[in-house]
Formats: C-alpha cells, sequence, structure tokens
C-alpha cells in the first residue's frame, strides 16, 4: 500500500473542530483565572462550528481521500455542511439552556464538537473500521452528554440507559462487520463489492448472518423499530439541546453511514437484505406513529416522530437508485431543519417555563403567538403539510420508492404519515383551542438568540417548501458520488 | 387567452398568498386598515377571477389557454427532463371554477369583517386556503396540483377550531383527519399513474397525452382511487361524514368556502385526475359512481329532512347536491357531465348564500334550529328574500342556477340510465320539501317574542348577499356564458359520448 495518500489538509475542517473542542476545554479550566464570562464558550464553540462549516465549503468537486479510509467527495461536503449547521443552530438555540440546566459547560460543547467530528466521518468513511470508529466516537460523547444534566435525575438514568444497549448494538455492529470482513476478504467498501459482485453463493449464511447483525447494530443507532426502546427514554432525560442533536445528527448521521454502504459495497448483495430492510421500515414507520399517539410529554411525542420519520428514510435505502439516494439527502436536509425549529422553540419554551408536557402549551397561542405559530410550522412540516419543507420532501422520497417498484411500501408510509398529522394537531390543538394555565396568561417574548434560531429555522422551513430547487441541486450532486445506476 | 394571460393565472394565487404576507405585517389592532387592505385584495382576486373567464376563448382549438411554465424544481436526476415546473394553464372546467372561487372569497371577505377574535389570523388563514382553491383550478403539473390541493386543507383545522361554532373541536379534527385520509388515494394514485406513464414527469399536458395509454388494469385499480381520494373532499357518499358535522362547526366564511368552493376541488380532481386522464377506468367505474351519487343525493335529502340545526340541513343538503355532480359524471355523456359541472358553480354559489344567511342569524341569535324560529319573513324581510332565493335555486327553480344545471343532468341520465334518472327527480322533490317545510316553520306564522330584538342583515352582508344572488339569476338567465365554455372542454375528454 505505497499509494496511501496523507494529504492532512482533506482533513482541516475536523482539525479545526477538535482544536475548538481542546480550546474549549482549557478555556473552561481556567475561567475564573481569566475571569471569563459566560457567553465564552458558546461564543467560541459558534465561531470554531462557522471555521469549520466555511473550511468544508473549500472541497466542493474534490474527489479525493485520506489514506483509503476517509472519502473526500461532495457527499462528505454535504454532510459536513449539514452537521457544522446542525451543531451552531445548538449551540445558538441551546445556550442559555446550558447555562441552567448543565453542570459542566465546558465539556458540553466538546463534547458536541467531537460528536460532530464522528458524525462527519461517518458519511466520509469508505473503510468498516474507520466507519465503527466514527460511530463510536459519536456515541461515546453522546453517552456522556445525555447524561450532563444536573436538576434532571432521569438525566442518568438515560445516560445508563443507553450506554447499556449501545454497547450491546456496538457488540453485534462489530460482529457483523467481521463476518462481512470473513466473506469479502476486505475492510474497504470498494474491494468489498469487488468481491460480492462475483457471486456470493459460497459465502452462504455468513453473509447472512453478518448483514442481519449489521442492520440490527445499525438499526439501534438509528432506533429503528424493533431496536428503539432506548430513543424515547434518552430523549426525554436528556437535557434538551442534546436530545435536538440526538434527533438530527445522530440520526443523519446513521443513514449517511447506512447509505454509503448499502448503496456501495452491499449493493451486490441487494437480494440479501432487501426484505430485512423493508419490513424495519415498516415496523418503524407504522411503529414509530402509532406509538406517539399516546405520548403526553413533548420530547417523547418528538422522539417517537423521529423514529416515524427514520421508518421513511429506511424506506428510501430499501429501494435505493440514484433518485432514492437523493431523495432521501433532500429528505434529511428538510427535516432535520424541521425538526431543530420545533426543538429551538421547545428550549425557547422551557426556558420561560421549565416545563415539558404537552398540556403545558395549553393558550400558547395567547402567551406567545410568535413561537406558536413556529410549533405549528414545524408540526405542519413535520406532518408533510405544503408550502412547508415537509411536503416536498416527502412527496419526492415516496415517489423515488414508488418509481422504484415499491409503490405498496409508499402507500404504507403515506398512511403512516396520515396518522402522524393526528397527534402533530394534538400540539396545535392545546397551543390555539384551549386557554393558558389560570394566572400564566400573560404575554412574554423570548430571549434575541431564541429569535434568531427559531426565526432562521422556520424562514429555512418555508424556503425548502416553496422552493427547494437549489437544495436538490445540491443533495443531487452530492449523491452521484455514490454512482448508482 | 394568450400566454401572457398565464401572469393572470400566476396572479390568482400570487394575490392571497402575498396578501396572507402583507396581512402578517398589519398590527392586528388596526381593524380598519386590515378591513380595507382585505376589500381591495378580495376585489382584486375577483376581478382577477372575472377576467379568467370572460378571456377564456372556447372557440380557439386549444383547450387549455394562458399556458405558461417557470421551473421550479430544476432539472435534479430523479426529476425527467424538466424536473418540476409551476405551470399554468385553464380549461374551460377551470376557467368556470375559477370565477366562482372569486365570487365566494369575495363575498366570504365582506361577511368577515364583523368577526372579533383575532381577526387579522383569520383573514391570513382564509387566503391560505384561498390560495390553495386557486392553485388546484389553474396548475398543470400533478405535484404542484397536489401541493395546491393539500394547501387547501391546511388551514380548516385552525379555521373551524379557532373561529368555530357548537362541536368545533370534533368538526375540526373530524374533517382534516377524513381529508387527509382522502389524500393517501390520491397520493398514491398520483405516484401510480406517474410510474405507469413511464415518462418520468409531472407535468399534465404530457399525461393526458400518455395516461390513456395506461394498461386496462392499472387504469381500473387507479380510477377508484381517484374517485374516492378526491371524492372524500367532494362529499361523496359514503366518504361524506365530515361534511356536515365541519361545515355545521365552521365559522362563516369558511363555511361558504368549502361547501362553496373546496368540495368543488375534489370534483374537480375527480375530472382532472380520473376522467381526463384514466378513461378505460372511468368508463368502467362511472356505473359505480353513479349509484354512489344518487344514493348520496337520495341519502343527504332524506337525512336533511330531519334536521332541526340550519347548518346541518344545509351540510346535508350539500352532500345531496354534490351526490348529483357525481351522477352527472357518470352519464359519460357531454350534456350530462356539463351538467356536473354546472351543478358545481350552481351549487358553489347557492350554498355560499346558505351560510351567508344563517352566520348573518346565528351572529346575532346565537340559535340556529328550525323549530326556535317562527315568523322570521317579519321580522328580517331582506333576509328572508335572499333565503328564499336560495332556496329556489337549491330545489331548481327555472331561471335560476340549480334549474339549469340539474335539467342538463336528468337529461344526460335519462339518456344513460333512465331508471336512475327517476331517482335524481324524486330527489329533487324531497329538497323541495325539506325546504318548504323550514319556510312554513320558521319563516311564515306568528313572530316570536322571543326574537324580536334581531335586527336585519347588515350592508356589508347585503352587498355580498347580492352579488351570490346575482351569479345565481345570471347563470339561470345566461346560462350559455357557462355551457360554452363547459361542453366545449367536456367534449375533449376521451371517451366522453355526445
Amino acid at each position: 500500500m505505497s499509494d496511501l495518500n496523507f494529504d492532512y489538509a482533506l482533513l482541516i475542517p475536523e482539525f479545526i473542530l477538535v482544536g475548538t473542542a481542546i480550546l474549549i476545554i482549557m478555556a473552561d479550566l481556567f475561567r475564573k483565572e481569566l475571569g471569563l464570562g459566560r457567553l465564552v464558550l458558546p461564543a467560541i464553540a459558534a465561531l470554531g462550528t462557522i471555521a469549520a462549516g466555511a473550511a468544508s465549503l473549500a472541497y466542493i468537486d474534490d474527489v479525493d481521500d485520506f489514506a483509503n479510509v476517509i472519502a473526500i467527495d461532495n457527499y462528505t461536503t454535504f454532510f459536513r455542511v449539514l452537521f457544522t449547521v446542525v451543531l451552531l443552530v445548538v449551540v445558538v438555540s441551546g445556550y442559555e439552556y446550558v447555562e441552567r440546566n448543565i453542570r459542566h459547560t465546558g465539556e458540553f460543547y466538546a463534547l458536541l464538537l467531537l460528536s460532530t467530528v464522528g458524525a462527519i466521518y461517518m458519511a466520509g468513511a469508505r473503510e468498516l473500521l474507520t466507519a465503527y470508529i466514527s460511530i463510536e466516537l459519536l456515541s461515546f460523547s453522546l453517552y456522556v452528554a445525555v447524561s450532563l444534566a444536573k436538576t434532571n435525575p432521569r438525566s442518568a438514568e438515560a445516560g445508563l440507559k443507553y450506554v447499556l444497549l449501545g454497547g450491546v448494538a456496538s457488540a453485534m455492529l462489530l460482529y457483523g462487520m467481521s463476518l462481512i470482513y470473513g466473506t469479502a476478504g476486505s475492510t474497504q467498501y470498494s474491494e468489498i463489492a469487488a468481491a460480492f459482485s462475483g457471486g456470493t453463493s459460497e459465502y452462504g449464511f455468513a453473509l447472512l448472518l453478518g448483514l442481519v447483525l449489521l442492520i440490527a447494530g445499525l438499526g439501534f443507532k438509528a432506533s429503528a423499530v424493533p431496536f428503539h426502546m432506548w430513543t424515547p427514554d434518552a430523549y426525554e432525560g436528556a437535557p434538551l439541546p442534546i436530545t435536538a442533536y440526538l434527533s438530527a445528527t445522530s440520526k443523519a448521521a446513521t443513514f449517511a453511514l447506512l447509505l454509503r454502504i448499502f448503496a456501495g459495497p452491499l449493493l451486490p448483495v441487494i437480494d440479501q437484505w432487501q426484505w430485512m430492510m423493508a419490513t424495519i421500515a415498516v415496523m418503524t414507520m407504522v411503529g414509530g406513529n402509532l406509538i406517539a399517539l399516546q405520548q403526553t410529554n413533548i420530547k417523547r411525542l418528538l422522539a417517537y416522530s423521529s423514529i416515524g420519520q427514520v421508518g421513511y428514510m429506511l424506506m428510501a435505502i430499501t429501494t435505493i437508485s440514484d433518485a432514492s439516494a437523493s431523495a432521501l439527502l433532500v429528505h434529511v436536509a428538510g427535516y432535520l431543519i424541521t425538526n431543530l425549529a420545533v426543538f429551538s422553540a421547545v428550549i425557547a419554551f422551557h426556558n420561560r417555563t421549565g416545563k415539558e408536557e404537552l398540556d403545558d402549551f395549553a393558550g400558547l397561542a395567547e402567551t406567545n403567538p410568535y413561537l406558536a405559530m413556529v410549533l405549528t410550522a414545524g408540526m405542519f412540516s413535520l406532518a408533510g403539510m405544503p408550502l412547508l419543507a415537509g411536503f416536498v420532501t416527502k412527496f419526492i422520497l415516496f415517489q423515488a420508492a414508488a418509481s422504484g417498484g415499491y409503490l405498496w411500501l409508499a402507500t404504507v408510509a403515506v398512511i403512516a404519515s396520515t396518522i402522524s398529522l393526528y397527534y402533530y394537531l394534538q400540539v396545535i390543538r392545546r397551543m390555539y383551542l384551549l386557554e393558558p394555565a389560570r394566572g400564566e396568561s400573560g404575554r412574554w417574548r423570548l430571549s434575541p438568540a431564541g429569535y434568531i434560531a427559531t426565526g432562521t429555522l422556520t424562514a429555512g422551513v418555508f424556503l425548502v417548501g416553496i422552493y427547494a430547487g437549489p437544495l436538490f441541486t445540491v443533495a443531487d450532486r452530492a449523491a452521484r458520488v455514490l454512482a448508482l445506476s | 387567452m394568450t400566454p401572457d394571460d398565464g401572469y393572470v393565472l400566476l396572479a390568482l394565487f400570487l394575490v392571497p398568498l402575498l396578501s396572507g404576507v402583507v396581512l402578517m405585517l398589519i398590527p392586528s389592532r388596526e381593524r380598519s386598515v386590515i378591513a380595507a387592505f382585505t376589500a381591495v385584495s378580495s376585489l382584486a382576486m375577483f376581478g382577477l377571477s372575472t377576467y379568467v373567464f370572460v378571456a377564456y376563448d372556447y372557440t380557439s382549438a386549444e383547450q387549455f389557454q394562458g399556458v405558461r411554465a417557470w421551473d421550479w424544481i430544476e432539472n435534479a436526476g430523479l426529476l425527467g427532463e424538466h424536473g418540476i415546473q409551476l405551470k399554468v394553464g385553464v380549461d374551460g372546467i377551470a376557467a368556470a371554477m375559477v370565477l366562482l372561487t372569486g365570487i365566494v372569497i369575495m363575498a366570504g371577505t365582506w361577511v368577515s369583517w364583523k368577526i372579533e377574535h383575532r381577526s387579522k389570523d383569520f383573514f391570513i388563514l382564509l387566503y391560505v386556503l384561498v390560495a390553495g382553491v386557486y392553485g388546484t383550478f389553474v396548475m398543470l403539473d400533478t405535484f404542484v396540483w397536489f401541493f395546491f390541493y393539500e394547501l387547501a386543507l391546511l388551514p380548516m383545522y385552525l379555521l373551524i377550531g379557532v373561529w368555530g361554532s357548537t362541536r368545533k373541536e370534533y368538526g375540526a379534527m373530524k374533517l382534516m383527519m377524513m381529508l387527509v385520509a382522502g389524500s393517501i388515494l390520491i397520493f398514491t394514485a398520483i405516484f401510480g399513474m406517474v410510474s405507469a406513464t413511464g415518462a418520468g414527469t409531472f407535468d399534465m399536458e404530457v399525461m393526458f397525452r400518455l395516461a390513456p395509454d395506461i394498461d386496462r388494469n392499472t387504469q381500473l385499480l387507479l380510477f377508484p382511487m381517484v374517485a374516492v381520494g378526491c371524492g372524500t373532499l367532494a362529499g361523496l357518499f359514503p366518504f361524506h361524514p365530515w361534511s356536515p358535522d365541519g361545515h355545521a362547526a365552521a365559522p362563516t366564511a369558511v363555511s361558504m368556502l368549502h361547501a362553496g368552493v373546496l368540495m368543488k376541488l375534489g370534483a374537480f380532481g375527480v375530472i382532472r385526475l380520473g376522467f381526463q386522464m384514466l378513461p378505460e377506468g372511468a368508463e368502467f367505474w362511472a356505473p359505480g359512481l353513479i349509484v354512489l351519487g344518487i344514493t348520496g343525493a337520495l341519502y343527504g335529502a332524506i337525512s336533511a329532512l330531519r334536521q332541526d340545526d340550519l347548518k346541518l340541513m344545509t351540510g346535508f343538503s350539500s352532500v345531496s347536491h354534490m351526490g348529483y355532480v357525481f351522477v352527472g359524471l357518470g352519464t359519460m355523456n357531454v350534456i350530462g357531465m356539463s351538467g356536473a359541472v354546472l351543478q358545481m358553480f350552481a351549487h358553489g354559489v347557492m350554498t355560499a348564500l346558505f351560510f351567508l344567511l344563517i352566520g348573518g342569524m346565528y351572529d346575532q341569535a346565537h340559535n340556529r334550529d328550525i323549530s326556535n324560529f317562527s315568523g322570521m319573513a317579519k321580522l328580517m324581510p331582506v333576509w328572508a328574500v335572499f333565503f328564499v332565493i336560495a332556496s329556489l335555486a337549491s330545489f331548481g327553480l327555472p331561471g335560476l342556477s340549480g334549474f339549469v344545471a340539474e335539467v342538463h343532468i336528468f337529461i344526460g341520465i335519462f339518456r344513460a340510465y333512465p331508471v336512475i334518472g327517476g331517482l335524481a327527480v324524486l330527489t329533487a322533490a324531497i329538497t323541495a320539501t325539506y325546504l318548504l317545510r323550514m319556510f312554513a316553520t320558521a319563516f311564515f306564522g306568528d313572530v316570536n317574542p322571543r326574537w324580536t330584538g334581531l335586527s336585519d342583515i347588515t350592508r356589508a352582508e347585503r352587498a355580498a348577499a347580492t352579488v351570490l344572488a346575482a351569479s345565481i339569476v345570471l347563470l339561470g338567465v345566461w346560462p350559455s356564458w357557462w355551457v360554452d365554455r363547459i361542453s366545449t372542454t367536456i367534449a375533449t375528454i376521451p371517451g366522453v359520448t355526445l
């Protein structure tokens, strides 16, 4: 392997993120001595994130790789930008919450930055072990971050549950990867693809078992039914910004990895995994949306709602084609924007009231019509209503599945999506149709950061919903790297 | 119409959308500014709609006129050569529906000025709804068509839930969930059609050309999906239960728009995606459509006989009248199908007038049970006159809109299925019965002293009622303006006989 390419310049965005994380930990250590104000840490995190995002733009249309293990192409660039944007949003909309509810703010920001590096490498990995290490980098950061809330005893419980189940999932994933390595003789995606495309009959059961374990392990990370059990508890116990981050970056990174693996090395053996993926997709979208109907806590509701969304995304993996790959990227981006808009509104609400039950949202349209509007736009977008991001991205995603010969699967998705409207409407009903609780009918305003975060994201939800052209073009260019036909 | 008239069609849905945006910027306490602004914008919508209707040239060989396309989501790999375009254009049916929308939204805006609770938000949502309606009528791209179709449903929940009356939460939720459930079938049918044509485009003009060649079995599968999916919104029996509850719960202007225009959106969808694209499926299922239509017509009329709540009565009457539409469509001949579209228009203006008047009274009396009233003709004479006009149109008095529409449908159905024609006439008789029963109870007789405090309808309501009543009369005495435009378009539908 003399042709390894150790061009460290390819990894500059991640160096910036890691450097920022180290800088934050140092600054946190000497906070008192240096007399740093409370805004310094989030400001450093935000600046570092912006710098990393801006640096990623330099790699547009690059086709390169680092030491054969990390691909630097439009696909990676797409997710680099996406994940840095998510990180920036979480930092900006969450810093007040973090100030009040998190014991170790320095660690909080550092962990977020590090997990974003993991997420980016999940998208960029072109080799199984690198993929595995990236997953663990993301996961370990989040195991700790979930349990950082100082006031909430559920936070520690959530962290424990997450780490235990996550460990089991990692074990399955690793075992699955080793079986695939055993059959294909390489951990390189391209070499696995070459090995499998020559016929797989002699691998027999080992390959099938490997695929099952791989799908189970990644299904856990993506919180697909029936591997979703940790999700609602982790979402509920985690500090709100982490919940937002879990539902955004953690999900999207898993799909970035899934898409790269199943559209690349595992494409030749599609006959062996397609039915599994289809089964899980149906269970996930139906199960997630049905269980969501009974939730009374906004975090748990959004947890099950995100499980439902995962089902739609798994459908795109099932029906893999160039159309569904770029549709998946569009949907992931639209979903992230929408979900973050909802979460930043929930964070702003929590900053003011300290509450997160659905009934606490009663009469929000009276006390804060702006926030009620943001949440309504977000809920309708998640339900896939027009003018908002959800309609366009879902329609194209479902259309891609239908034109890939999976009309029945698309139909199930449409039905699941209709069920979801019912519980989204339950939130809207409380805000607009019910009266505020006694003694809480005064108007209130958000903090400036709250307005910036919710305003920008809501504008994004409308922008994607009304004029999605540019997003489609970008996603198309990113998906083309996968060279599906 | 010239291709440049495409800009007018674009303006049709941009005016309400942008009006909604402007309204957001006006402070809610400036009620007079809001009223003035909505007056201007409703006039603009009415003007543009009238222009579209008048300018549509039925003598031209071009079926779709004012066709213009803008790139919206550009070629993105999966979307075929042109991606998704914002493509506008109208045929004779759409032109008539655009006019209907213009009339009803203008009247609906005028009667909504007396809303005091969060009136600004009401108008914003109302205009979003209207933008959806206009978009559905003028769009010639299946994706964008469905976009606007759903957009018209989006604001309904809040409009009914916040500003409605009697069991509004129940009515709003039932309406929303049933209509979105109907959309499942439309969604699936669109996917199926786009895949089956194999052209990889949502462009309707291409689909009109290719879809009729879809193999027969697929058409037989897709047509009922379209018919039931869109039919749910059109109040097709037995998918109608949202309609009486939803209409009874909705605020006046929303009932007007919903019964007057939105239900037509459903019937329009059945024509556009069903009859115009899937002729073999349509031919096979047309008798089924007639059976459901006539059942709905009879069922609605008989149910209306038993209602005490005026709005519920009108709601069931809508189900009954929309049943005629499906009977007319199912005849598959030019006269019957033209009658269906005429009925869509006629029922639209008539039912809008009904809901306007019921609202005008309910706002004062906070009661609308027929049995509670008597002698209303003496208390509210102007109100009563308009009510009589609407009722006469409803049971098809010659010289009013309902007659023109029903005669077309009756002739069409007697040509195709005489027995069903007999049932249709029977329905008209039942319609007369429930309306006359209501007159006898509520309008005449001694004045109930409980209601002596009621005053007649306001000036804005009178103006709005006049516009609607004038449309009823105009269609009644000068039907050729409508018939020419509609029947030339109907004649182009594949498989339709003379």
